[in-house]
């Protein structure tokens, strides 16, 4: 039998019993499109950090207070016990260092808003004119945070759209006066909207000088020290610059922790990626399922086809002819429902991507490739027993089947 | 040299501790282009024997040889290109594939020796004249009639031209009418030249046959060869239709 009429063969076959094939592809496609929207999900949750992280910059030095293990995030990188305070006198000093190019002191708090007889609660956040770069904002009305000494206290601010918008419904915000807690402020600039999502929104923010900030909290500490690096090749000598200086600054003491924006980066990587992978193993599991049917629907075959195998027999069929037109319709309901499931994975991870935009839910290749691959070899691996089985029929026992 | 040479065949079952012997020392020459007949009680080994003729089955001992040539020791592959080139076989309850039309159950001796497509349209065409289904092509058994299934069965089984054409109870399902049709289809290719081996309950039917083989407990109890065109005789109390 040719190859072509081998496939014709196995195509009228598996359409004869249209509900059985409707079934078996339906196990199939669920599997697939399993494995499809799953990977998509996490991968696209992956990305999201990635794209979220890397929006602070590829050359970027954390600096916390406080001792944590280094080369890596953990539990402690998030909890900041702090034995001596960062100050703005040390990020001054970092400003100093050859391979460092920006530093922005970060102070937060929560306060309260008012604008005549509006009122609102907002996350202050006091740093300085680096900050804009840094995070890579951009400016809508008016101007950024003066550059000046870390120290001084300016009266100034600088708000989120969302927030303008709210303070000042139809009306411009720059040159306004604003009070943060018991601080009066004027506006001299409003944010572009950032138009992100989740995460960390800065359309809500009012961004004040550091000292400010920390005079309205009544601290000399700082939360973090943004810096950096001229360049990402500057960025491991950068690091022990910052290191080195800040131990100097402190009597030898390593009481601070240096993170950089790869080891983040890398680590919610591989942590996201592990979990894409786990989810992708577990509907694998499905697949292995769905393999299983296949034999199951093809010995049944076998047994409703075993008058029919005896006479093609008859009529002069080898056996190898006979193996694979039953190995051809094992695959055939495989390949289809595996397409079939491929294009539900893709119709169902474009349903996540418009029931959350923000989240880049795409399969990656890999796992379609998988996927598919896997679909086709279990149902080519199943339908060998069948097939085998079939072609070793006794003719004569065969043709008396009814 | 006969086309088929059969010489001390047996055959046995086991079924647990009991043989059957289904055949016991058949020695049988058929010369190409004969018309046998064989009959017998049930259970006397005629489904065996053609079983055995058509390479479906092997015998326990003895020698059969096919044109010259020892077929009992060729692999099974080998068989298979015997049966699809030299063998046709009819069968009583017509063994058509239900979900094909008629039209591609006559072709599918071709399509499993390999036939292109191309190739196989004018002789299945060609096929559905002479059996008189021009008009049945594309219709599936199940739109069929039985002698119309028989003669599609018997369009399939001599699609390939074979040498031989093995019938087990070509009849036994039709009704006396489609029966003698089916019969003088089959009779009408033995005079082309196709040798013919016919099982049958029927004595008339068997009657018609120039050569008649009684069949008894698996042996050979009578070979009878009757007068030459004895199917022709008016005697014979059956009016065969026009081919
Ligand atoms: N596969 C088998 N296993 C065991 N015994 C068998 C098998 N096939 C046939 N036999 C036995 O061999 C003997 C001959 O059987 P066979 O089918 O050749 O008879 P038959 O002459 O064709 O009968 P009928 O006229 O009823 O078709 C019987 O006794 C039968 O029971
Ligand atoms: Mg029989």
């Amino acid at each position: 039998m040719t190859p072509a009429d081998t496939l014709r063969f196995a195509t009228r076959a598996a359409t004869a019993w249209p509900l059985r094939t409707a079934l078996m592809m339906l196990a199939m496609s669920i599997g697939v499109a399993a494995v499809v929207v799953l990977t998509a999900l996490g991968d696209g949750a992956r990305r999201y950090v990635v794209n979220e992280f890397s929006a602070l910059g590829a050359s970027l030095l954390i600096v916390l207070p406080g001792r944590t293990e280094t080369g890596g995030v953990n539990a402690g990188s998030f909890v900041s016990s702090t034995p001596r305070e960062l100050t703005n006198a040390d990020a001054a000093a970092l400003l100093r260092l050859p391979l460092v190019q920006r530093v922005a002191p970060l102070a937060v708090g929560n306060s309260e808003i008012a604008v005549g007889g509006r009122l609102r609660e907002a996350t202050v956040v006091g740093t300085s004119t680096d900050f804009l770069e840094l995070r890579g904002l951009e400016i809508g009305q008016g101007s950024f945070l003066p550059r000046e000494d870390f120290n001084r206290a300016s009266a100034v601010a600088v708000i989120g759209d969302a927030l303008r918008s709210e303070l000042f419904p139809g009306q411009s915000a720059v040159g306004r006066m604003i009070r943060v807690g018991d601080t009066r402020l004027r506006v001299i600039g409003v944010l572009a909207p950032s138009g992100r999502g989740l995460g960390m929104t800065t359309d809500e923010l009012v961004l004040v000088p550091v000292a400010t900030a920390q005079a309205m909290f009544d601290t000399s500490g700082l939360f973090r020290i943004f810096v950096e690096a001229r360049g990402r090749e500057a960025l491991p000598g950068a690091q022990r610059q910052v290191e080195e200086r800040l131990r100097a600054r402190r009597d030898g003491e390593l009481d601070f922790t240096v993170i950089t924006q790869d080891a983040v980066l890398g680590t919610f990587d591989r942590i996201l990626g592990a979990l894409t992978l786990g989810v992708a193993g577990i509907a694998a599991i499905s697949l292995a399922v769905a393999g299983i049917l296949v034999m199951n629907v093809m010995l049944v075959a076998v047994t409703q086809r075993t008058a029919e195998i005896g006479l093609l027999k008859a009529l002069g069929a080898r056996a190898g002819t006979i193996r694979a037109a039953f190995l051809a319709e094992a695959a055939l309901l495989s390949v289809a429902g595996a397409l079939t499931g491929f294009a539900l994975g893709h119709a169902g991870a474009w349903g996540v991507r418009l029931a959350f935009p923000e989240l880049p839910a795409w399969p990656p290749d890999w796992a379609v490739v998988a996927a598919l691959a896997t679909a086709l070899g279990t149902g080519v691996l199943f339908g060998v027993l069948p097939a085998r089985r079939a072609a070793r029929l006794d003719a004569v026992q065969a043709l008396s089947k009814r | 040299m006969a086309q088929i040479e059969l010489d001390h065949i047996d055959r046995i079952f086991r079924l647990g501790d009991s043989e059957v012997h289904a055949l016991r020392d058949v020695t049988l020459r058929i010369e190409a282009g004969e018309y046998v007949s064989v009959m017998g009680p049930s259970g006397s080994g005629k489904s065996t024997l053609l079983n055995l003729l058509g390479l479906l089955d092997r015998p326990n001992a003895g020698a059969y040889r096919l044109e010259g040539r020892d077929v009992t020791t060729l692999s099974p592959d080998e068989q298979a290109t015997v049966r699809s080139a030299r063998i046709g076989f009819v069968f009583q309850s017509f063994h058509l594939v239900p979900r094909l039309s008629a039209a591609e159950n006559i072709g599918l001796p071709l399509v499993l020796a390999g036939v292109p497509a191309a190739e196989r349209a004018p002789r299945v065409t060609r096929a559905l004249e002479d059996f008189g289904l021009e008009g049945r092509a594309h219709h599936r058994p199940d739109e069929l009639s039985g002698g119309q299934r028989q003669r599609v069965a018997i369009a399939r089984a001599t699609i390939m031209r074979p040498a031989m054409l093995l019938a087990d109870e070509p009849t036994g399902n039709l009704d006396r009418a489609t029966g003698h049709e089916v019969t003088a289809l089959l009779e009408a290719l033995n005079a082309a030249g196709t040798t013919l081996i016919v099982v049958t309950h029927d004595p008339a039917m068997g009657e018609r046959a120039r050569r008649r083989i009684l069949m008894e407990d698996g042996a050979i109890r009578q070979d009878l060869r009757a007068a030459a065109a004895a199917p022709e005789s008016p005697g014979s109390g059956s009016t065969a239709p026009p081919p």
